[in-house]
């Protein structure tokens, strides 16, 4: 029967080369080894694409080491595959003369993992994922070169409508929104990276269940955001968890385009929440921000979305280090500081607790530093911001009902 | 077993383009993997005047989406014996084994695009026994043959364009993944303008029906305005034009479901197609504007900027132009300035 076998498999063998398809050779024993890398014969875009998309569930596509100059953009759409680059700072995938729109990479399947190489000056976005369970970002760099500017990519590493999403030892500079932004996703682990002069260093929005920890941001506008907005397919954000990160000197002015909801982030603050519950602040070094170390605030403008909540609820800040800042508040917080005297305490509250149309709400607040840490409840009460009726407070809220943290995030990824 | 082998041998000598019996090649269109020649499907009877074979039926778009001038021959081919059920609003139900042709042609000059013709590209959608499958075909430069372009290809194209403007594009083939960023639906690829509606004009859902490539039709058909036709309400047409031209993205299971901009035709909610909407993921997208729409002042619309726009990052659609339509900004703009404002 082996026999018959092999001498059958001659002909159709073949038959297939006669079509001009390449031949694998068979698995030998031992241990799987890497495939070689993608050829840079010709077109290196054109074969990287073509790798891309005649990959199989299981596959690895090793990327050579080298600067490579891509001109359109690159799509994964095939479910289990590994793209590896040589490492973050060897394997770089430069689209300084992108002339296909749109971001770097995107990826619209399940069960991804991209390694160890770098994307560069996208025209868009940076690596994108949509709809991409279980997908893993690992030691990666997505970076705009020179100084930041506002036609640099929105993101960097962008996550949007998934579950299980995995962003690890990552870097990110330059991005005109967010570095590391995840969108309308649930169960999420943002760890251990470093994200630098973009607008929000990282950010989370309209998701669910998020554990963001172990990183650095540093040099952003803003360092971690934590934000819900209306008029999405996804929303009622909540249930993040930002803790053991480095939040340093976010004082990098505002390049994002107007219109963007980040355009308005002052410079020098260090996370901001913003209209979403449930999120748990504890652990975290922050240290010369200049306009604020946390923000709290509600979403400031008018919506028509009848199930969107545009205050931040359920919010405990809670056991972190505060070292200088607030000396300098910028943007929208600084007319506000000039009221009462310039400068403002590490955790700044708009102490917003209704909207038109809505019954004020107790939001659940916990500053659970100890009484030296300074915070300040501006008292707007609602939007539109009236500056006649702000009134002013460092007392600290009492929360009725003080939520219990969210547990940890597990990943299948990571099991 | 010897005998599944020979069938398994056969059908990839068939790919190979060697004998076959006329017509449309149900072994072809169904096989795993793609072939490597248009001409192996047997969808045309004459590969260099790209007649197409019995039942590959010719359509078209009562408005069709803008592909950077280009004009297009579709067709579609529904297997003997079967037939596309009739939907209202959504594309019809074909089955397995239906074949969507759109072929791109340019000419020296498009306001007589007939003359000196050439082909560019051929786009095949097969429904599979596992859903439908996106395959571009690239035509040779003898015009006799075209060849599967998994990663696309670019083609620079002069032209003069139907307004008589003389034109350098730089005409981009997508390749397979890009197909499906359009043709999404889920985790499905979809066909996009086989509805009722998009193609309810000149009789043509009778004469398909007639033809046996759909099934029966209701008394009542669903339409809508040709896009250019100005003796129609400008809401209606401008609606239209989006609709095809971006519903097929814009929508709740599309590649731009995340930014909540719904343009669909169809959809009522005023802040879903953008009026009054801000901007999500859109970056410099924005181009410094607030709103997607801002009735009254397209100037300040962030929807006309895009479409405005060829830059990539910036222009909208994402795929499928590098030069604006002229036509379909003027109709946006007017219906947007046209808008009371709120």
């Amino acid at each position: 029967m082996k026999l018959t076998r092999i001498a059958l498999a001659a002909p159709l063998l073949l038959a297939i080369a006669a079509c001009g398809q390449s031949v694998e050779q068979p698995a030998g024993p031992g241990i799987p080894k890497l495939p070689p890398p993608v050829s840079t014969e010709g077109d290196f875009g054109s074969n990287l694409q073509a790798a891309l998309i005649a990959a199989k569930n299981g596959d690895t596509i090793v990327l050579p080491e080298g600067t490579f100059a891509l001109t359109d953009p690159l799509s994964l759409d095939v479910g289990g595959v590994t793209v590896r680059g040589a490492g973050q700072d060897k394997t770089i995938l430069d689209f300084t003369n992108q002339a296909g729109a749109g971001e770097g990479l995107l990826v619209t399947s399940d069960d991804v993992t991209l390694m160890d190489f770098a994307v560069r000056n996208t025209k868009g976005d940076g690596i994108k994922s949509k709809g991409a369970d279980r997908i893993t970002y690992r030691y990666l760099t997505v970076e705009w070169t020179g100084e930041p500017k506002e036609t640099n990519g929105a993101y960097g590493v962008y996550p949007v409508e998934s579950r299980d999403v995995l962003v690890e030892n990552v870097t990110v500079r330059g991005a005109s929104d967010a570095g590391i932004y995840v969108g309308q996703s649930s169960n999420i682990v943002v760890r251990n990276s470093i994200v630098e002069f973009n607008v929000a260093g990282i950010e989370i929005e309209n998701s669910t269940g998020a554990d963001v920890y172990g990183n650095i941001a540093r040099n952003n506008t803003g360092g971690i955001l934590v934000f819900d907005l209306p008029d999405l397919p996804i929303g009622a954000g909540n249930s993040t968890r930002i803790f053991n990160n480095q939040i340093l000197a976010n004082n990098t002015r505002n390049f994002a385009p107007e219109g963007n909801i980040v355009a308005s982030v002052p410079s020098g603050t260090g996370v901001i929440i913003m209209a979403n519950r449930n999120v748990h602040i504890f652990g975290n070094t922050f240290d010369n921000n200049r306009s604020a170390q946390v923000l709290i605030s509600a979403y400031s403008l008018p919506f028509t979305d009848a199930s969107y909540n545009p205050l931040p609820r359920e919010i405990v800040v809670r056991g972190n280090t505060y070292g200088a800042g607030g000396n300098d508040p910028q943007g929208m917080l600084a007319p506000l500081a000039q009221a009462i005297g310039g400068a403002l305490p590490p955790i700044v509250w708009d102490g917003v607790t209704s909207w038109p149309g809505a019954e004020p709400q107790d939001v659940n607040l916990v500053i659970g530093e100890a009484p030296e840490v300074g915070f300040l409840n501006f008292g707007v009460g609602a939007y539109p911001l009236d500056a006649a009726a702000l009134r002013p407070s460092p007392e600290r809220p009492v929360a009725l009902a003080p939520p219990a943290e969210p547990a940890a995030i597990v990943l299948p990824q990571l099991r | 077993m010897r005998r599944a082998l020979v069938l398994v041998l056969g059908g990839l000598m068939s790919a190979c383009g060697q004998a076959k019996a006329p017509g449309p090649d149900m072994g072809v269109i169904l096989a795993e993997a793609p072939a490597a020649k248009l001409s192996a499907y047997g969808l045309f009877d004459d590969m260099a005047t790209a007649a197409p074979a019995a039942r590959v039926e010719p359509y078209d778009l009562v408005n069709p989406l803008f592909s950077d001038h280009a004009a297009k021959d579709r067709f579609v081919f529904v297997p003997a014996g079967e037939v596309a059920d009739y939907h209202d609003t959504e594309v019809f139900g074909f089955p397995v084994g239906t074949v969507l042709v759109k072929t791109f042609r340019f000419a020296p000059d498009m306001r007589v695009p007939e003359e000196e013709a050439y082909r560019v590209e051929t786009r095949l959608l097969i429904h599979k026994a596992d859903g439908w499958a996106a395959y571009p075909y690239v035509w040779n430069a003898e015009q006799t043959e075209a060849e599967y372009a998994p990663v696309g290809a670019r083609r620079s194209i002069e032209t003069i364009s139907p307004a008589g403007e003389a034109l350098s594009i730089a005409y981009a083939v997508p390749n397979q993944n890009q197909c499906k960023t359009c043709h999404q639906s889920g985790r499905d690829i979809q066909p996009i303008g086989l509805k009722a509606r998009h193609m309810n004009h000149h009789g043509q859902l009778d004469a398909l029906s007639a033809k046996g490539v759909i099934g029966p039709l209701p008394v009542r058909l669903p339409s809508e305005p040709a896009a250019f036709d100005v003796s129609l309400p400008v809401e209606a047409r401008a609606r239209a034009w989006l609709d095809i031209n971006c519903a097929h993205c814009h929508k709740a299971d599309g590649s731009a479901s995340n930014s909540g901009l719904m343009l669909s035709a169809l959809e009522t909610d005023p802040v879903k197609v953008g009026i009054g909407k801000r901007p999500v993921a859109a970056g410099r997208g924005a181009g410094h504007l607030l709103q997607i729409v801002v009735p009254g002042d397209p100037e300040s619309s962030i929807l006309a900027f895009r479409l405005a726009s060829v830059e990539p990052g910036v222009a909208m659609p994402e795929l499928g132009r590098s030069v604006p339509d002229p036509d379909g900004l003027s109709l946006v703009r007017e219906w947007i300035a046209e808008m009371e404002a709120r």
